[in-house]
């Protein structure tokens, strides 16, 4: 597989960009892997590609029912950070902006991590003391996390509204500069095109219909384009993991709501970083291409739908409104929905199942994104040894039934 | 948006009312007496059903009264809608 590289790209121009390669093989599947990974989306191709990278493990097949980061990895709206209250969380979401950090190197693949800064505001007391806290627990972890007062609000993003006789007053925030966007297809594309050069099969338009267990043992799946056997199985689908327990024959403590984001038409560059307000649901960046990237809250009823209601995008353009009163004069281009795998306590599940040899990867809800790398790290590694690894330990399923929540509902600066 | 038949109300739209998920949850009868598994199952799992799906509604800015609903999933659209106490309809996606 060729490199992409500076000269690459000349000599291809040469061409008039004709001659590219295909970045990735679209192979059928073959009867049997080592390991099997469920949902080519972020999570599960990132998995793929550590679990050949790193434990060299290649005889593995990545199955996805639709397209490559057709799920929420191709639908959310990209921030990245790793700010978090505790110590378990501090630490999956740490490992992986430290993997951020080095990922389009890793992967030959430009993933445009940009480390524009993630703001989080503050609007009442109770935020404020909340974010306080969460500042010092983030450095005490040696995590980067700095408060701005009202005043250093409007001096890093002047579009903002931090009059205190406004509808939602700005207090302060935290920011953590590290933390930033990244472009969210180049994601999937990068880790499946580093996967299949390491020998990986991606198999698309393939959809998991069941499992065959033996004696409470994984030996495969079936599929729309026939049986495949494996030892082993990671499932990694997001807001289907209900749906896949379901045919393991187990039940998950997750449900799956409608999350929403919309773009605006692109407008000249007037926002650096991204900001995010916790207590009116909305988070912004700017595009590269000048879009507002705009995200709201999701439903609180279960739905496979793919989209959510009317009302909450009304809902956060109007508090959006007054943050940034210039948004009253956009037009907004585009609305989405993905759905989104929740948990009681707003955090992953990494690790057994009660099947042996079925592994599970979900549970990301609104907030995932960010988690790619260190979760498809803790996965592969999970998935090679049999064990969950220490970071993944704590995420485990059965910490629903020992008490040992990791509850970040409240704690995380909430969401994304 | 949802249109949802408040049986007490009539019809009304969805940003009157609050989800309040799963219906039909039995609380065990005697907490003490189950494992630890049994509750994490009572109190942590959920169906989540894609297709026919029961849930808990309440009309928040109308009546306050709670009611089910039985609503597919994957098209959103709502099948029927029962009081509490009475039995879940059997109904076709
Ligand atoms: C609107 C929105 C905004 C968001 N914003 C952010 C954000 O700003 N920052 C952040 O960190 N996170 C954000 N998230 C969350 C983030 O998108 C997810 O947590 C993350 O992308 C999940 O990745 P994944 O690979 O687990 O799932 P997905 O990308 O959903 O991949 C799962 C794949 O499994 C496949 N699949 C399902 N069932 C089967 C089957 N039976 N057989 C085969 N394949 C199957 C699906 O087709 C899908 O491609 C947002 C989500 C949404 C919806
Ligand atoms: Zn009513």
């Amino acid at each position: 597989m060729a490199k992409y590289s500076v000269f690459s790209l000349a000599r291809n121009a040469l061409s008039y960009h004709e001659n590219w390669q295909r970045a990735w093989r679209s192979p059928a599947p073959k009867p049997e892997y080592d390991i099997l990974v469920i949902g080519g989306g972020g999570h599960g191709l990132a998995t793929a590609h550590y679990l050949a990278k790193e434990h060299g493990i290649n005889n593995v097949a990545v199955i996805e029912k639709g397209w490559l980061g057709g799920g929420n990895t191709g639908r959310n709206t990209t921030i990245v950070r790793s700010n978090y209250l505790w110590d378990e969380s501090a630490a999956i979401y740490e490992h992986s902006l430290k993997l951020w950090e080095g990922l389009s190197q890793d992967l030959n693949f430009n993933v445009m991590f940009s480390q524009r800064g993630v703001m989080n505001l503050a609007h009442n007391l109770h935020d404020w003391r909340e974010l306080n806290r969460r500042v010092h627990a983030n450095r005490l972890h040696g995590i980067d996390s700095e408060i701005l007062t009202a005043a250093q609000v409007k001096a890093e993003a002047p579009i903002f509204n931090v009059s205190p006789n406004s509808r939602y007053p700005i207090m302060g925030a935290s920011i953590q500069r590290r933390g930033g966007t990244a472009r969210h297809d180049a994601v999937a594309w990068g880790y499946a095109r580093a996967a299949d050069q390491r020998g990986v099969d991606i198999i698309q338009n393939c959809e998991v219909t069941g499992f065959v267990i033996n004696n409470g043992k994984i030996e495969g799946v079936e599929t729309t384009r026939g049986r495949i056997n494996a030892k082993r199985v990671g499932v990694a689908v997001a807001g289907n993991s209900s749906v896949l327990a379901d045919m393991a024959g187990f039940r998950m403590p997750v449900e799956s709501n409608p999350l929403q984001a919309l773009v605006s038409d692109p407008i000249k560059p007037v926002l650096d970083c991204v900001v995010m307000s916790s207590a009116v649901h909305v988070y912004v960046s700017q595009s590269d291409k000048g879009e507002f990237v705009i995200g709201a809250g999701s439903d609180l009823h279960v739905s496979y739908s793919q989209r959510g209601s009317f009302d909450i995008i009304e809902g956060i353009m109007g508090a959006l409104c007054e943050l940034v009163p210039m948004v009253s004069r956009m037009k907004m281009m585009r609305q989405w929905g993905g759905i989104v795998d929740v948990t009681p306590d707003r955090s992953p599940i990494i690790g057994k199942t009660p099947v042996e040899g079925l592994f599970i990867n979900c549970g990301w809800g609104t907030g995932g994104f960010k988690g790619t790398p260190g979760s498809g790290h803790a996965f592969a590694a999970t998935l090679a040894a049999g064990e969950p690894n220490d970071k993944a330990g704590p995420f485990s399923l059965d910490r629903f039934r020992t008490g040992f929540l990791i509850d970040e509902a409240g704690a995380a600066a909430v969401a994304h | 948006m949802f249109l949802i038949d408040c049986p007490y109300c009539g019809t009304r739209q969805q940003t009157e009312f609050h989800c309040h998920g799963e219906a039909h949850i039995a609380r065990p009868k005697d907490p003490d007496a189950v494992s630890d598994a049994e509750w994490a199952d009572y109190m942590f799992n959920r169906s989540n059903t894609k297709g026919v799906f029961y849930e808990r509604w309440v009309h928040n800015h109308g009546c306050r009264r709670w009611f089910n609903v039985a609503r597919d999933t994957v098209s959103d659209r709502i099948l029927a809608v029962y009081r509490m106490g009475e039995q879940p309809p059997k109904v076709k996606s």
